[in-house]
């Protein structure tokens, strides 16, 4: 039995395809691209050795400290408003709405399903202020405020991308999150109001606890996703004003694309790995400390 | 009820806090669920206004566009929009494009993924975690480390200018989750079943055909389904292999619309976000329970 469930041949059949085209396409490229930060140039001019010039330029660059504050803050903000927002949801549809939640699930979850760059131009025109006044603008000249140039200013542009990605996204996280809260036994919940917890202390005590594992995951892949954005900001405020809302990811982009500088492409994309890399072991190895001391 | 006495301390507790509550009114009961109606009404609003709002969009004409309220219905039910969209927007096009790019990839994930995950989670050897852990470092690792080595190569193999970079790049880009979500399906399917296949002298890759790959089938779906939106909602990929208006997929194709039609011609630009909305959400609303449900036994429970 052993000798047919470890046999060689099958292995390399069964595995050998995925693991091969992995291994081209994602492994080698990763560690590929590592080489292209000791370098100037792109495919089509032909590269020249740079040292570690790209790497140094990296701590110095403004543009760099940019974007990332940019991404970093990003990344805070909106796994902040997706675990929030996902979690009240869950709570609503396990609590109160109960087994009628069904189709309110489906329709929160519409948008998660959607193309980023179609919600991006749907909100882009909704809060448009020229030529003609959007949605949003129109609202607030009814009740007597003056239109205000959302993409024209930094931070407004900021909140409108939060907005949208919220909006967007926190569909998903209730429907994760409720898996876990249906998770919870029913008897403990039970009991528990049994013993005089309502509401809060029922949430707090009992269903925050339990549900931790769900969130944990949640928060990972959420920041994950975040500070890889690239589409909705790409297609909603194309980086701007100026530079004032480009990720890392947009900057590697355009640094590679539109001024054909793979080198420093690479070193920026390499930042953002480490980031990620960097992130999720944090979050990780907080939360093991935090489970063995309960 | 209340003729029961009573046995213990605690349901003694229960039914005195039952006591006021049976006694309010039904109006009073309606009254209380208030805040949670208004609540949902204001979510239901959030959620469809904006696309109700797509829709009727999508029907005005630029006149009703530059004189009439936003909020304003429509004049007439027209598709004028809808065939310049289609046809001067090339919304077909890009229609076609990205079938022809998503689903040959999703083919491709399937098969090579399912496969790898039978033999990582059901197949015993030597360094399966490793290669469990290699896989699942790809779910990390952001699509810009591996962009512009795979644009040299492509460039380099003369692929560029077709269809197959993207249909590669998707390929490989899927294949992380795909595996260790198939590795986590297995892991719920019993040992008992392959090793009665064994004694019954079934090779292993008899057993994944005929027993695992069936036992699977609904999981299999679900992480079809997952990286179908991925793939057909891809922009980072496509933008960068297939930026050229004849390759375009239909999320390039809508966001360079933008360019062509997009600050003055308002119709066509609502009619093209509105193919792609609802062409969308048809397969999803199709589809969803499943959506939903594989989402989340797969990510959670893995």
């Amino acid at each position: 039995m052993q000798s047919v469930l470890g046999d060689k041949k099958a292995l390399a059949i069964l595995l050998g395809p995925a693991l091969l085209v992995y291994s081209l396409v994602m492994l080698v490229p990763i560690i590929w691209s590592m080489g292209y930060t000791f370098f100037s140039g792109n495919a089509i001019s032909g590269f020249t050795f740079a040292g570690t010039e790209n790497l140094t330029r990296l701590f110095t660059d403004p543009e760099v400290r940019t974007a990332l504050s940019f991404t970093v803050r990003y990344a805070i903000v909106i796994t902040v408003g997706q675990i929030v927002m996902g979690y009240l949801l869950s709570l609503m549809y396990v609590f109160i709405l109960k087994k009628s939640s069904n189709i309110i699930r489906t329709l929160v979850f519409f948008p998660v399903v959607l193309p980023t760059v179609a919600v991006a131009l749907l909100f882009q025109k909704m809060f448009e202020v020229a030529p003609q006044n959007g949605l949003v603008n129109s609202l607030l000249n009814g009740v007597g405020v003056e239109s205000v140039d959302w993409f024209g200013n930094a931070s407004s542009a900021f909140w409108v991308i939060v907005l949208m990605d919220i909006w967007r996204s926190m569909g998903f996280y209730a429907v994760l999150l409720y898996a876990g809260l249906v998770d919870i036994p029913e008897d403990m919940l039970e009991s528990a109001r049994l013993d005089g917890a309502t509401g809060w202390r029922l949430i707090r005590s009992i269903v925050l606890p339990l549900s931790m594992p769900v969130l944990l995951s949640s928060i990972i892949f959420s920041i994950n996703g975040t500070l890889k954005v690239f589409d909705s900001i790409v297609a909603l405020t194309n980086g701007g004003p100026g530079s004032s809302t480009t990720p890392l990811t947009l900057y590697m982009f355009r640094t590679s694309f539109a001024f054909g500088d793979y080198g420093y492409g690479s070193s920026i994309a390499l930042l953002l790995t480490l980031l990620c890399l960097i992130v999720t072991i944090f979050i990780f190895r907080s939360s093991r400390r935090d489970l063995t001391k309960d | 009820m209340s003729t029961q006495v009573p046995a213990r301390k605690a349901p003694l507790q229960a039914m005195q806090r039952q006591e006021p509550r049976r006694s309010r009114s039904r109006a009073g009961k309606r009254l209380a669920r208030l805040p949670v109606h208004l609540l949902i009404a204001l979510l239901l609003v959030v959620e469809l206004y904006p696309l109700l709002w797509l829709v009727l969009g999508s029907f005005k004409t630029q006149q009703e566009f530059l004189n009439d309220p936003v909020w304003a219905l429509p004049g007439s039910l027209n598709f004028d929009n809808y065939i310049e969209a289609w046809t001067t927007g090339n919304i077909a096009v890009f229609v076609a494009n990205s079938l022809m790019a998503t689903l040959p990839s999703l083919a491709l994930i399937i098969v090579l993924g399912v496969a790898a995950g039978f033999a990582l989670e059901v197949m015993v050897w030597k360094g399966r975690n490793g290669v469990l852990l290699i896989f699942l470092t790809g779910i990390m690792v952001p699509g810009q480390m591996i962009l512009l080595p795979l644009f040299s190569a492509y460039f380099k193999t003369g692929l560029t200018g077709t269809l197959w970079p993207l249909i590669i790049t998707y390929t490989a880009t899927g294949l992380p989750l795909t595996v260790f979500m198939m590795a986590t399906y297995f892991r719920a399917v019993p040992r008992e079943v392959f090793e009665a296949s064994t004694l019954d002298g079934a090779s292993i890759i008899r057993s994944f055909l005929s027993i695992g790959f069936p036992m699977v089938r609904n999981a299999v779906f679900t992480v079809a389904l997952v990286q179908f939106f991925f793939i057909w909602n891809d922009l980072l990929i496509a933008l960068t292999f297939a930026n050229n208006s004849d390759l375009s997929t239909i999320q390039v194709g809508l966001l360079n619309f933008t360019g062509q039609f997009g600050a003055v011609q308002y119709g066509p630009l609502f009619a093209a976000i509105c193919i792609n909305v609802f062409g969308t959400l048809a397969i999803y609303l199709f589809l969803n329970q499943r959506v939903m449900k594989g989402l989340a036994a797969g990510s959670v429970k893995g």
